[in-house]
């Protein structure tokens, strides 16, 4: 990797101030997709700004009917938190899917939403469960959050700080994952609440989306049979080594049926 | 048995070492003064070199020296050889163009070396390596195996036209055609053996370590057969006497071949040591093991198999293309060759065989031996081809293998490919597979799958191989420029321990536990009383090194062969000891004992005597130091029956493998645990390719697979628990009536796979890798059709 300046401030402000101080700073969070884009000199920020003192963005609290997700808590943590197993298991699985033990220890949900991965795990989550994005500057609703292909509504000066899902009635989850990085190939989260009835698919276009045809047909009844002929077209989805758009878009049928039953 | 003598399952003894992080590796070795290297690779599958502009780089902060193919040739560094020279249906030796360490005209695959930064960090030279500016001419390149002899492909080597290396025939093409004219039933399949890459866990490593004051060199290098690099580098590379160079390869991290061979990294490391006066160091990026170890397979093969009414098997006929890559590696030559037409018998009786291998040249990475190495492609033609024919004759596959098998009465059998099988008896291998999978239970259980919306298949792989690499006037008449003898020395220290200097290298087999339960058990000393030491030729004889599974049967025929020595000397010293004549002196367990008297020595007393020598028999050297050379008489021939059972979600295309039984003859086992260890890695590998693994260039020559998440290595969670079983005919010609183990898994496991596979979805045909999408537009079409 190229030579950087380090900083690794102890609050959000600290964090902002740097950033904006440096000529090309980048937020360093778990590094699961930064540090190796370093190492392969395909990146070469002047400044790396560690989140990782802050102790503001780790955790997980309950707020009203919410989870909240502190941006710098491990994939690890949200796997394994009892409140997020009780409330939302659908959440807790997905994160409990996500690359290996070792990306799970290291990689943060606001380092995966803030690169938006379209293979990533994390986007379907918010999108499906409807949560809203906290920043340092203001909240921003998942549907608005997720713009493009590793592209999103943040400003170049905005840190995440905290995740918020509101707790939904059911919510499932299910990944075809790519063979050999585990990545979702296609990725569906089915979920029923307070955010009403929504699906969101992760892996196979450019950017998370939302299924309307499934989402009104699911609003009639949540159950897989709502479901049994809702697909989606091939045209604009992901095509590569492993798997073509048609697969992926029937994928995204099977899978989609999957977690509505996952869901209960 | 004792619980550690040959039979034993004694747990591993270098594992403490590996397990606990003390396992010493060559990029853990630190010479004082050591410089970096890193290695500038063409981003062209093809290009011409028209210059190269080391000055920005050797300015920057660090450097010591930027190299080029030019400075290498200012020195009359040679080309790295190949060392099998395979002649052709026209009795012309193949093509070897030259290989240069470091490219001159052209680069000819993506990865191949253009220069090289030796610097005073690791950081310093990958950064300064940015600044070496090379003027490269794009040129066309000649990616695909299939196309690299159409009329219009781009050439590789001006001096090898039309991309052809050989065009070599095994077999008699007029008999063959003969037996097909009478044939009842005909047999034709078209498969792809696809392109792996090795992916040891350990990446490749070399230091080069140039002494002035005694104008030599030491190279520490990750190599299976640090002798032989020794030998290439010398004679043919760089021009040094061999008393100029030791080669030291420490522990090693698995190799599946791809260290066999003599790297331009390894070269480059060692030449240059002297031009910057210091030692050189390079460690491979996991990115460069992708693109620069040889790979192996990737060959396209048509192949038909003539039958009588019953089924039985009149003559074969195969026709393969097989990648060479941009460059011959040290035996690529003798890969799709002697070590694949030649098995091509596999099991069976089939009187007449013909063979007839392309090698041609692609713009990739070098193509060589891998884990199996010419027999599992050799396998996956002959037990798809017989998988495909008991379908189209209506025979069940395990019924059709059981009529064709060579009987136990016909051994030693001679095969229309050249080799003489010297024993087996497969139909018990196939009896007692058949029992552990409960074979007659298969069609309940595919009931049971297809009620839960799966789909069952059953797949048989009934593979043979030859091991032990060797004898040596076999492989010496067929073109290998070396002897594949193995050595070694076992002394016995004067208190009473041994130390045995194996020419058999460890990456991984287990040799020091092996071999330790070899000669504990030979000699009669404690287990915990033995040293095995490979791995550098400073120390051991001269010595061919570890592949083809030749290590227990070749190398340790040696190992048996020293023992024999030692106790043949010790007995004289011995006799002398107790007052008694040699004849009458009885070896037993660690003792002599003079036959019907109470008279007896150990031998770690014979030992100290025989350093100690006060009273000492006439005529009898000191010293209790024993060398022996083994050169075996023929290949071993191990052989077995794996079948294997998938279940396949047709939603999906997800093959699961829900069962596997593995029986195997291997021979005499020292230890079945270790034995066990290697199917299952063996397996895993065989699985991977039929299931997960690809390497995949894309037109212009640019790998598509140069990373974990695009290349899938199999993972425990993709594979089943093995069920091992073994029988046993041991090898008629070796001391010890062992085979070999180490390559059987991967040879029989694809075939196994995909017959599966096909079994399940009522299919004929099936590429590797049997990916999701693959098998699920399979699935889907055969439903649509059934609808």
């Amino acid at each position: 990797m190229y030579n950087f300046n380090h900083h690794r401030p102890g609050s959000v402000d600290e964090a902002a101030a740097a950033l904006s101080g440096a000529d090309d700073g980048k937020l360093l969070a778990g590094g699961m997709t930064l540090i190796a884009t370093l190492k392969q000199r395909l990146a070469s920020p002047s400044d790396l700004v560690d989140l990782g003192a802050i102790a503001d963005l780790k955790g997980i609290r309950e707020d009203g009917g919410a989870i909240v997700i502190g941006a710098m808590t491990t994939h690890a943590t949200v796997a394994g938190d009892a409140s997020v197993k009780a409330k939302i298991p659908a959440l807790a699985a997905l994160a409990d899917g996500i690359g290996d033990a070792q990306v799970r220890n290291c990689g943060t949900i606001g380092g995966s939403i803030a690169n938006n991965d379209p293979a990533a795990d994390y986007p379907a989550a918010l999108v499906g469960l409807g949560a809203t994005v906290h920043t340092n500057k203001r909240e921003i609703a998942a549907d608005d959050f997720f713009t493009g292909m590793f592209e999103t509504a943040l400003a170049d000066d905005e840190i995440i700080t905290a995740v918020a899902f509101p707790v939904p009635e059911k919510a499932g989850y299910q990944k075809f994952a790519n063979p050999a990085s585990r990545y979702a190939i296609v990725g569906v989260m089915a979920s029923s609440g307070p955010a009403g009835v929504r699906v969101a698919v992760t892996g196979a276009g450019p950017c998370v989306f939302r299924l309307a045809d499934a989402e009104a047909a699911l609003g009639g009844g949540f159950s897989a049979d709502a479901v049994t002929n809702v697909g989606v077209a091939a045209d604009g989805l992901n095509s590569d080594l492993h798997a073509s758009a048609e697969y992926r878009a029937h994928l995204v049928g099977v899978m989609l049926r999957r977690a509505v039953a996952a869901a209960g | 048995m004792s619980d550690t003598g040959i039979g034993a399952s004694v747990r591993r003894k270098e594992d403490f070492r590996f397990l606990t992080g003390q396992g010493r590796y060559t990029d853990d070795i630190n010479r004082p003064g050591q410089l970096y290297a890193f290695f500038v690779r063409s981003p062209h599958a093809h290009a011409q070199i028209k210059g190269v502009n080391k000055a920005a780089a050797e300015a920057a902060e660090g450097v010591r020296a930027v190299f080029t193919g030019a400075d290498m040739e200012a020195d009359n560094v040679g080309s790295l050889p190949c060392g099998w020279v395979v002649t052709d249906r026209h009795g012309e030796a193949h093509k070897a163009p030259p290989h240069f360490p470091l490219a001159r005209d052209k680069a000819r695959y993506v990865g191949d070396h253009v220069a090289v930064v030796v610097a005073e960090s690791y950081a310093a030279a990958k950064a300064a390596a940015e600044l070496v500016e090379v003027d490269y001419g794009e040129l066309p390149a000649a990616a695909e195996t299939g196309k690299a002899r159409d009329a219009d492909a781009p050439q590789v080597h001006d001096d090898a036209p039309g991309n052809l290396c050989y065009d070599w025939v095994l077999g008699d093409e007029a008999e063959a055609d003969a037996a097909f004219a009478n044939a009842h039933h005909v047999t034709k399949i078209d498969l792809v053996n696809n392109r792996l890459i090795p992916n040891a866990m350990e990446p490749r490593a070399a230091i080069g370590d140039y002494d002035a004051g005694t104008d030599s060199y030491t190279l520490y290098s990750t190599s299976q057969n640090p002798h032989l690099l020794k030998l290439i580098l010398c004679a043919f590379v760089l021009g040094l006497n061999e008393n100029k160079l030791r080669v030291i390869a420490p522990d090693v991290g698995g190799g599946f071949g791809s260290k066999i061979f003599c790297y331009a990294e390894e070269t480059v490391c060692t030449w240059a040591s002297r031009k910057v006066k210091a030692p050189v160091k390079w460690t491979a990026e996991r990115s460069e093991s992708f693109t620069s170890d040889a790979h192996g397979r990737d060959h396209i093969t048509h192949a038909e198999l003539a039958m009588d009414e019953n089924g039985k098997f009149l003559g074969m006929k195969v026709d393969t293309t097989a990648n060479m890559g941009a460059y011959l590696s040290s035996f690529a030559t003798s890969v799709p060759t002697y070590l694949y037409a030649t098995l091509l018998a596999g099991q069976y009786t089939t009187p007449v065989i013909f063979a007839n291998v392309k090698a041609v040249f692609t713009n990739t990475a070098p193509v060589d031996a891998y884990r199996g190495a010419g027999r599992p492609e050799a396998t996956f033609v002959v037990e798809r081809l017989v998988e495909v024919a008991a379908r189209e004759m209506g025979i069940d596959p395990a019924e059709i293998r059981r009529r064709n098998f060579i009987q136990p009465d016909q051994f030693p059998y001679q095969t229309p490919v050249a080799l003489q099988y010297d024993t087996g008896n497969y139909g018990a291998s196939m009896d007692m597979a058949l029992e552990m999978i409960d074979y007659a239970g298969f069609a309940g259980r595919r009931s049971n799958s297809e009620a839960n919306g799966k789909l069952r298949g059953i797949g048989f792989s009934a593979y043979i191989e030859a091991c032990g690499i060797a004898p040596s006037a076999v492989v010496g008449s067929l073109g290998a420029g070396v002897g594949l003898w193995e050595s070694a020395q076992v002394r016995f220290n004067a208190t009473g321990s041994v130390s045995v200097f194996t020419g058999s290298h460890s990456h991984g087999q287990g040799h020091e536990t092996t071999f330790s339960q070899l000669v504990a058990d030979t000699l009669g000393i404690p287990i915990e009383n033995v040293e095995i030491v490979h791995g550098d030729t400073g120390s051991i004889p001269m010595a061919m090194g570890t592949y083809g599974s030749r290590s227990l049967a070749v190398g340790g025929s040696a190992i048996a062969r020293a023992c024999d020595k030692i106790i043949e000397k010790s007995r004289k010293i011995a006799a002398h000891l107790m007052e008694a004549s040699v004849e009458d002196v009885e070896f037993d367990n660690g003792t002599f004992r003079v036959a019907g008297t109470d008279k007896e020595k150990s031998i770690a007393e014979v030992a100290f005597t025989a350093y100690v020598p006060h009273n000492y028999p006439e005529g009898v050297e000191p010293g209790l130091d024993e060398t022996a050379f083994y050169d075996p008489l023929n290949f071993t021939y191990p052989a077995g029956v794996h079948i294997c059972e998938v279940e396949i979600d047709p939603t999906t295309g997800v093959t699961e493998i829900v069962d596997w039984v593995a029986v195997d003859d291997f021979g005499k086992v020292i230890n079945p645990m270790v034995v066990e260890g290697q199917v299952h890695g063996g397996i895993a590998q065989g699985v991977g390719q039929a299931l997960l693994e690809n390497c995949v260039y894309d037109g212009s020559g640019q790998l598509l697979t140069g990373s974990y998440m695009d290349y899938c290595m199999p993972r425990a969670d993709d594979l089943p628990s093995f069920r091992v079983g073994l029988t046993e005919t041991a090898c008629t010609h070796n001391p010890l009536g062992v085979k070999g183990c180490g390559e059987a898994g991967a040879i029989a496991a694809p075939a196994a796979t995909i017959n599966a596979i096909t079994n399940a979805l009522g299919i004929l045909s099936m590429d590797m890798p049997a990916s999701t999408e693959k098998v699920w537009r399979l699935a889907n079409t055969q439903q649509m059709a059934a609808e």
